[in-house]
């Protein structure tokens, strides 16, 4: 192994599915002043940003190169308690948000399925959230960042001050540079807690007449699909849609803190007949008629952050996600031929989760688009890369698009498809980062820098 | 509101700010005190929007003695009610880098045996009048058994052990408590990358259990508790052993 440099640790990373690994030389700036520094020490292998690993794929891993940690720039700013807006750090968490802010009556205004992610983080794949139909995405509630790029110089960005850069930088996986700060509008929420509707959906027809008649209008909505169901009940689930509990609704047991998974799972644990049972109960779970309660925002918002670690339940191979979006026009003949794939195939997925979204995000390789995006997970078994390529297969002809914040093996032609603005990002990067400084392995992958390769 | 204010010596170490987070979320006021002060003031917002009571920013460099009497005057100063103490800085290098430079090895008891020393004897008196509050100070592990692998590190911190027993002892008498915390390893800066480590703890969790330890009156702890069986092992082994392993 290569030697250490100086206050760097030579690591064996992963993403979050613990597929994609890459052995890179990371430091771990406790100030924002020591970053430079960090950018300047990296060699020929080029940098990469990384906050908390929870992109699923490669978007924060850089094999034989270099990575800086983020996690340690972790200071608040400034907040205006009058307008909600935050000045932070990059490194500051949407879960340490919600435990100074949520108190005071604010929240972040988008927050992704699990609060263990970095703000710099979110900027780089511009996430979104259970209200993306009200709210937009992440960049769309991002005042300005500071951005340092390949240069050393440090860029403040805001909407209209150079919107192409702002563009490039949102949803940009970190290519164009290291967020150092950023400036964040936040929500007001009358209380820590949301009204919860779950209902039975019987099958996917259930689901997208839902979505079209009501659920867009809710608040918040998810949907959970038992993956495994076929025939007249293939996308059978789970809906639900929450608003805002009033004032005063108390709500126990809503706290951080989580059973830690200790050790990789056996393999077998969550095999095709383990799964079924457990879709099964989930199914049952709700009463034929429905159901509403009072629950926490956290354990909404949040629901898997109450086992640290599950990512290992998946066992020592790992695991594979996939998330796409479909336009409405699409969704229902590209949903069903994206369930009857994931069905068919032996790989049993646990849960799926089916979302609407509102519109485009500011960023070029922003994810949204109007329309219905679906996730599914499985095991990392040898026949995953096949099924990928199905469904990667099955989104083009629908028109969709696939999230990079989830991918591990998505085609470059494929991508170039999907991402039409991805000309636009080139450019951008090509003057701001000309020798190609910020590498990933996922832009190696996508083949986004070929100017530079 | 407790009405206590920390000084927080060595603020800009990663344990350092993890504890001075824990204070100002009980809503007490925090003197950040270190070398870096454009970063302690970045360090001083996010405590205030923590909730501290009051957040200042001194200068302090352990190894400019000099200046340590004005110093303890300016946190007597800063502190409204009772002053509480957290002593945090150390200097540490690699082993073989101070084998090879002998100065470095001044400059290691310098900042954490002499340094600590100073500020701590001009803290003291004020400490005495109050009759009453916290002095926290990290020690390590590497203080508990000279090591090939760190000697002139762990030389400083069991001298700052000793001179701790005997400051707990004349404090005591006026109510304050001495609280040395021994942490085993902890993931910050003066660790990161190394690869022998093993059993690491968060700054967090080494915060946490100092600040448990000193509301407690507790006297010595090692954090985490895990380290307390394993230097009892570690101290058992005889010279003529210890002198052969390589650790
Ligand atoms: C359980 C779970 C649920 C999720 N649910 C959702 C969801 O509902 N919606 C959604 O949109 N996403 C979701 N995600 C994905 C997650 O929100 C994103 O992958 C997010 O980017 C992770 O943030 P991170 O801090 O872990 O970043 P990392 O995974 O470490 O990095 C992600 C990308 O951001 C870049 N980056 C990180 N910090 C910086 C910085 N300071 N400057 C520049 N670039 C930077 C990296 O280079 C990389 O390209 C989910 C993930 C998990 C594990
Ligand atoms: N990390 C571990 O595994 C471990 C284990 C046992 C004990 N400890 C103890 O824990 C304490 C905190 O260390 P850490 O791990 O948090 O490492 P750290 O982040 O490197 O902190 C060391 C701190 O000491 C300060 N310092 C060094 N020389 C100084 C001087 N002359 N004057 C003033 N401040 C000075 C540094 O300030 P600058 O920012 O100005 O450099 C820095 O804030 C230390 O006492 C250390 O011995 C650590």
């Amino acid at each position: 192994m290569a030697e250490r440099p100086q206050g760097a640790a030579l690591l064996r990373l992963s993403g979050w599915g613990r597929v994609a690994v890459a052995e890179t030389t990371a430091r771990r700036p406790e100030r924002i002043g020591e970053v430079a520094s960090a950018l300047w020490a990296a060699g020929p292998g080029g940098v990469i940003a990384r906050g908390l690993g929870r992109a699923y794929g490669d978007a924060a891993l850089n094999q034989g190169g270099d990575t800086i940690l983020t996690e340690r720039l972790d200071r608040l700013l400034a907040f205006d308690a009058a307008t909600g807006a935050l000045d932070c750090e990059a490194g500051v968490t949407i879960d340490d948000l919600v435990d100074v802010f949520l108190p005071r009556g604010w929240m972040p205004p988008v927050c992704p399925g699990t609060a263990f992610v970095t703000l710099g983080g979110a900027l780089a794949n511009d996430v979104h959230g259970k209200n993306h139909d009200r709210v937009g995405s992440f960049a769309d509630h991002v005042r300005w960042f500071d951005l340092l790029a390949a240069d050393g110089a440090v860029r403040r960005v805001t909407p209209d001050s150079d919107p192409a850069l702002f563009a490039a930088t949102c949803g940009g996986i970190g290519l164009s540079g290291i967020v150092l700060r950023l400036g964040l509008a936040l929500e007001r929420v009358p209380s820590p807690a949301v009204r919860l509707r779950e209902e039975r959906m019987a099958s996917l027809d259930d689901f997208l007449s839902a979505f079209a008649t009501r659920a867009r209008a809710a608040t918040w909505s998810v949907g959970w699909i038992d993956a495994l169901a076929r025939g007249g009940s293939l996308g059978r689930g789970i809906l639900e849609t929450a608003e805002p509990a009033p004032a005063g609704t108390a709500v126990a047991r809503d706290r951080r803190g989580a059973l830690p998974v200790p050790f990789d799972l056996p393999g077998s644990v969550l095999n095709a007949a383990g799964v079924a049972a457990f879709n099964e109960l989930y199914f049952r779970r709700v009463p034929a008629g429905g159901r509403e309660r009072s629950v926490g925002l956290r354990r909404f918002l949040f629901p898997l952050d109450a086992l640290s670690g599950w990512n290992r339940l998946y066992g020592s191979r790992g695991f594979r996600q996939f998330q796409c979006v479909l336009p409405d026009a699409e969704a229902e003949k590209g949903l069903r031929a994206l369930l009857e794939a994931a069905a068919q195939s032996r790989a049993a997925s646990f849960l799926a989760v089916i979302k609407t979204l509102g519109g485009d995000g500011r960023g070029f390789l922003s994810f949204p688009m109007r329309g219905i995006t679906l996730a599914l997970d499985f095991p990392n078994r040898p026949d995953a890369p096949d099924l990928l390529h199905r469904l990667e297969r099955i989104t083009l002809d629908h028109g969709g698009r696939i999230y990079l914040a989830k991918d591990s093996a998505l085609s470059p032609e494929g991508f170039a498809r999907m991402y039409p603005r991805l000309d636009e990002l080139r450019r951008v990067l090509a003057a701001v980062d000309p020798q190609g400084r910020f590498r990933s392995d996922m832009a190696r992958r996508l083949r986004i820098r070929e100017d530079v390769a | 509101m407790s009405g206590e204010t920390w000084v927080v010596l060595g603020a800009s170490s990663a344990i350092a700010r993890a504890f001075a987070r824990l204070v100002a979320r009980r809503g007490d006021g925090v003197i950040l005190a270190g070398r870096d002060r454009e970063d302690l003031d970045i360090l001083a917002k996010d405590l205030a929007l923590r909730g501290a009571a009051s957040v200042h920013v001194l200068g302090f460099d352990a190894l400019d003695t000099a200046s340590h009497p004005d110093f303890a005057r300016d946190c007597r100063r800063l502190a409204p009610g009772r002053l509480g103490v957290f002593l945090a800085f150390a200097y540490m290098e690699e082993q073989a880098s101070v084998d090879a430079e002998p100065d470095l090895a001044l400059a290691t008891i310098g900042a954490g045996f002499t340094g600590a020393v100073s500020v701590l004897h001009r803290l003291a008196p004020h400490l005495e009048d109050q009759e009453g509050g916290h002095l926290i100070a990290l020690g390590s592990v590497a203080g508990d058994r000279g090591r090939r692998k760190n000697y002139v590190y762990g030389a400083t911190k069991a001298g700052l052990h000793a001179y701790l027993q005997g400051l707990r002892a004349r404090l005591h008498r006026h109510g304050v408590t001495v609280t040395t915390v021994k942490p085993g390893f902890v993931d910050t800066a003066m660790t990161f990358g190394r690869p022998e480590l093993f059993l690491v703890a968060s700054p967090r969790a080494v915060a946490e259990a100092a600040l448990k330890a000193a509301l407690k009156g507790r006297d010595e702890i090692y954090a985490p508790w895990f380290w307390t069986p394993i230097m009892a092992v570690i101290k058992a082994i005889p010279e003529r052993v210890m002198k052969r392993l390589d650790i």
